[in-house]
C-alpha cells in the first residue's frame, strides 16, 4: 500500500533542522466542503460575495471573544524559539510550516486592519492586505498544522498557534470556506451520533459480534450493552473503536476491565462519539451542540459516572471544556472524577489490586508508547502534575514485561504529533500526513533498532489511524501500532463468570465491584 | 467528475467514489479496478458482494472485524483476517472495496 506519488522522508539517526525550500508545500490542500456540509453547520454554503468585509468582522468578533487570541498576535517577538519545533517543518522544510510563519499568515492581516501602524504604514510592519491569495494561502497551511501545540510548549511567550490555526479555521468557515473532512464528519455527528456515521442497529450489531468473539476467545460472557438504562457508567468512545483495528481490541478491553470490576456500563447511540471535531474547526458553537449529546445521553440513561475512552482531543474537550460546555454534572457521583477516563479507571483497579493479570501474554511484544498531543498537553489524569504521562505508562507496564520509552526530547510534553491530527486525517492530506510523522518516526525506528522494541502503544484513534497508514511509508508494519487496553485486553483473566448486575437502588459503583450479590435489578 | 463504463457516465465525488450508489453495476467496479491495475478475481467478488448486502441491511459498510469474521466464516479461518483483505485490496479494504462496490467512503478517526 505504501506507494507515494511524494518524496517519503529518509529516516536519520537524528531529527535534523532541514534547509528551507520556500513554497514546496503550497500545493497541499484539502477537499473542500460541499455547501450541504457548510450549511449543516450553520456556515454559509459558498465563499459569500463581501466575504473580505464578513472575515474582517469575524477576526474582529473572536479578537473581543478570546482575549488569549489578540494577545497571540500582538505578543510575538519573532525570537525563532519555536522555527524548528514543529514536525511539519520538519518533514516538509516549508519555511511557511515553522509556527511563527504559519501564525504570520493572519497575523499579517490582522494587523493591517486592527493595529495603527499597520494602517497607515504597511509595508514597515509586514501588514498586507486580505485577498483571495491571502485566503487561499491559509486555506493550505492552517490544513497543515495539527493544533498538537507542540511549537507553544517552547515560545518564551507561551503563543499558542492551534488557537491561531483554529481562529483562522472559524474565519474561513464563515465565509464559506469549509473543510469537507472535518465538517461533513461534523454534520453525521448531528445526523446520526457519530463520525462514521454508524447507525443504532448496525452498533447493535457489530456490539453482539463482539460479544460473540469474547466468548469463544475466553468462555465468559463479557457485555458490551448499548443503550442500558440505569447502570453506574455511561462510556463515551470514538466511533473507530467500533470500526477500524487497531482501536476494537481496545474497546474489548474496556469491556473486560468494567467485567472485572463489576461495575454495569453502557454505550449510546446518541453519543456514540467521544471525538468533537468542533474543536478542529474552532467552533464554539458546534463544539458545544456536538458536547450536549453526551449530557444528554448521561440524563436519559440515569448513569452515575461518564467514562471516556481512548481519543486525544476527546479527552482534551472532556477534561478542559465540558463542563461549561455542557455543564452541571451535578446528577453525577461526586466521587468520581467528571468525566473519567478510561486509563485513569483502570489504574485505580490496579492501586487496589482488584485486577488478575498475567504479563506474559504480551511477552511476544517489546513497547514504546506514543504520548498523543492532546492528552499530553492539554489535559491531565490523575490528581497529580504528568499523570498524563505517568498513569498510561503504569497501565502498561502493570501488563507488559518490556517496555522501554523513546527518546526524551520526543515524548512527554514535548512529544511529537502522529501527523494526523487536528482534522488532517484525511487522504487527501496524505503527503503531509506521511512526512509530518518523520520526527515520531524517526524517535521509533531509533527504540527498534537500539532496544528491539516491536510495538508502540498509544491512547488516541486519529494517532492509531495514521500510524496504521503512514508506518508502511517508512517500512514498518501497520499492525506495529496497538491499543493501550488491546494490551490490557491480552493480560486480563477473567474471574467473574457472570455479568455484573445494573446495580438499581445500591449507591455507587464501589458496593457492586465488592459483592455482586448486594446489587438487585 | 465521473468515469466510463460501457457508454455510460457514472457520477463520482472528488476521490472516486460512486455519488449514486444505486447507480451502481457489476462493471464500475470493473473498470475501478482497472485504473488500480488490478483483476478482479472471484476472491474480490466475494468481498465486494458482502459488503454490498451489508450496507443495503445497515447503511453503513461492516467495521473490519465484522467483514474479517463474515470472510473468515465463508472462506476459511485462515482468511479471516485484515491481512488476507489487504492482499485483496492494497488500499485497505474499508476504502477501496468500499469504493469498487459503490458505497460512500467511511469518514472519522479511521
Amino acid at each position: 500500500m505504501a506507494k507515494a506519488d511524494f518524496e517519503v522522508p529518509e529516516l536519520k539517526e537524528y531529527i535534523e533542522v532541514p534547509e528551507i525550500v520556500e513554497g514546496t508545500m503550497a500545493h497541499s490542500k484539502p477537499f473542500y466542503a460541499a455547501p450541504q456540509h457548510n450549511t449543516d453547520l450553520g456556515f454559509p454554503g459558498e465563499l459569500v460575495d463581501n466575504w473580505q468585509e464578513k472575515a474582517l468582522e469575524k477576526m474582529d468578533d473572536l479578537r473581543k471573544r478570546y482575549r488569549s487570541f489578540q494577545v497571540y498576535l500582538d505578543s510575538c517577538v519573532k525570537c525563532g524559539a519555536c522555527t524548528d519545533k514543529c514536525h511539519y517543518f520538519l518533514g516538509t522544510s516549508d519555511p511557511k510550516n515553522m509556527p511563527v510563519a504559519r501564525q504570520d499568515l493572519l497575523r499579517k492581516v490582522y494587523r493591517r486592519y486592527f493595529t495603527l501602524p499597520g494602517k497607515y504604514f504597511p509595508n514597515l510592519v509586514g501588514a498586507v492586505d486580505l485577498t483571495k491569495d491571502v485566503l487561499d494561502e491559509w486555506y493550505s497551511y492552517y490544513h497543515q498544522c495539527s493544533q498538537c501545540r507542540r511549537c507553544s510548549v517552547f515560545c518564551p511567550y507561551g503563543i499558542d498557534t492551534a488557537e491561531i490555526s483554529m481562529a483562522a479555521r472559524e474565519i474561513m468557515d464563515s465565509v464559506g470556506v469549509g473543510q469537507k473532512y472535518c465538517n461533513e464528519i461534523i454534520a453525521k455527528v448531528f445526523k446520526i451520533g457519530n463520525n462514521l456515521g454508524l447507525p443504532g442497529p448496525a452498533l447493535a450489531d457489530t456490539l453482539e459480534g463482539l460479544e460473540e468473539d469474547v466468548f469463544d476467545d475466553t468462555g465468559v460472557a463479557v457485555k458490551y450493552p448499548l443503550d442500558k438504562k440505569g447502570v453506574d457508567i455511561l462510556l463515551i468512545t470514538p466511533s473507530a473503536d467500533f470500526f477500524a483495528e487497531p482501536h476494537v481490541d481496545g474497546l474489548i478491553g474496556y469491556g473486560k476491565v468494567f467485567h472485572e470490576a463489576g461495575v454495569s456500563w453502557t454505550l449510546s447511540s446518541k453519543a456514540s462519539e467521544a471525538a468533537n471535531f468542533g474543536m478542529f474547526i474552532g467552533s464554539y458553537e458546534n463544539m458545544r451542540r456536538v458536547s450536549l449529546r453526551i449530557r444528554e445521553a448521561a440524563l436519559e440513561l440515569g448513569v452515575k459516572r461518564i467514562v471516556f475512552g481512548e481519543c486525544g482531543h476527546a479527552w482534551r474537550v472532556a477534561y478542559s471544556f465540558l463542563n461549561t460546555l455542557a455543564g452541571p454534572f451535578d446528577f453525577l457521583d461526586p466521587n468520581y472524577p467528571v468525566p473519567q477516563h478510561i486509563c485513569e479507571f483502570t489504574y485505580d483497579l490496579l492501586q487496589k489490586n482488584a485486577l488478575t493479570l498475567d504479563k506474559s501474554e504480551n511477552d511476544d511484544m517489546t513497547l514504546t508508547f506514543h504520548d498523543s498531543c492532546n492528552v499530553a498537553r492539554a489535559t491531565r489524569m490523575g490528581d497529580k502534575p504528568g499523570g498524563q504521562f505517568e498513569i498510561p505508562r503504569a497501565v502498561i507496564k502493570a501488563v507488559c514485561n518490556n517496555y522501554v520509552d523513546m527518546h526524551h526530547e520526543t515524548i512527554g510534553e514535548k512529544t511529537f504529533c502522529c501527523g494526523g491530527g487536528g482534522g488532517l486525517l484525511t487522504d487527501d492530506l496524505m503527503e503531509v500526513r506521511v512526512k509530518g510523522a518523520m520526527p515520531r518516526m524517526t524517535a521509533l525506528n531509533n527504540v527498534i533498532q537500539d532496544e528491539g522494541v516491536t510495538h508502540m502503544a498509544a491512547i488516541c484513534a486519529i494517532c492509531k489511524s495514521q500510524f496504521t497508514k503512514v508506518l508502511p511509508y517508512y517500512g514498518m508494519d501497520m499492525d506495529q501500532i496497538v491499543s493501550v487496553h488491546q494490551l490490557v485486553s491480552n493480560a486480563i483473566q477473567l474471574t467473574r463468570k457472570t455479568e455484573p448486575e445494573t446495580p438499581g437502588e445500591v449507591e455507587g459503583a464501589e458496593a457492586a465491584s465488592e459483592t455482586d450479590t448486594d446489587a438487585e435489578e | 467528475m465521473a468515469i466510463e463504463v460501457n457508454g455510460k457516465t457514472f457520477e463520482t465525488d472528488e476521490e472516486g467514489y460512486l455519488t449514486n450508489i444505486n447507480d451502481w453495476e457489476p462493471g464500475v467496479a470493473e473498470a475501478m479496478a482497472k485504473e488500480d491495475d488490478l483483476e478482479l478475481t472471484d476472491e474480490h467478488w466475494e468481498i465486494i458482494n458482502f459488503l454490498r448486502e451489508y450496507y443495503e441491511e445497515y447503511q453503513i459498510a461492516p467495521a473490519v472485524r465484522v467483514l474479517t469474521k463474515a470472510v473468515g466464516k465463508k472462506l476459511g479461518k485462515e482468511k479471516g483476517n485484515s491481512k488476507y483483505l489487504y492482499s485483496l485490496f492494497p488500499y485497505g479494504p474499508g476504502k477501496q472495496a468500499c469504493r469498487y462496490a459503490g458505497l460512500p467512503k467511511p469518514t472519522g478517526c479511521i
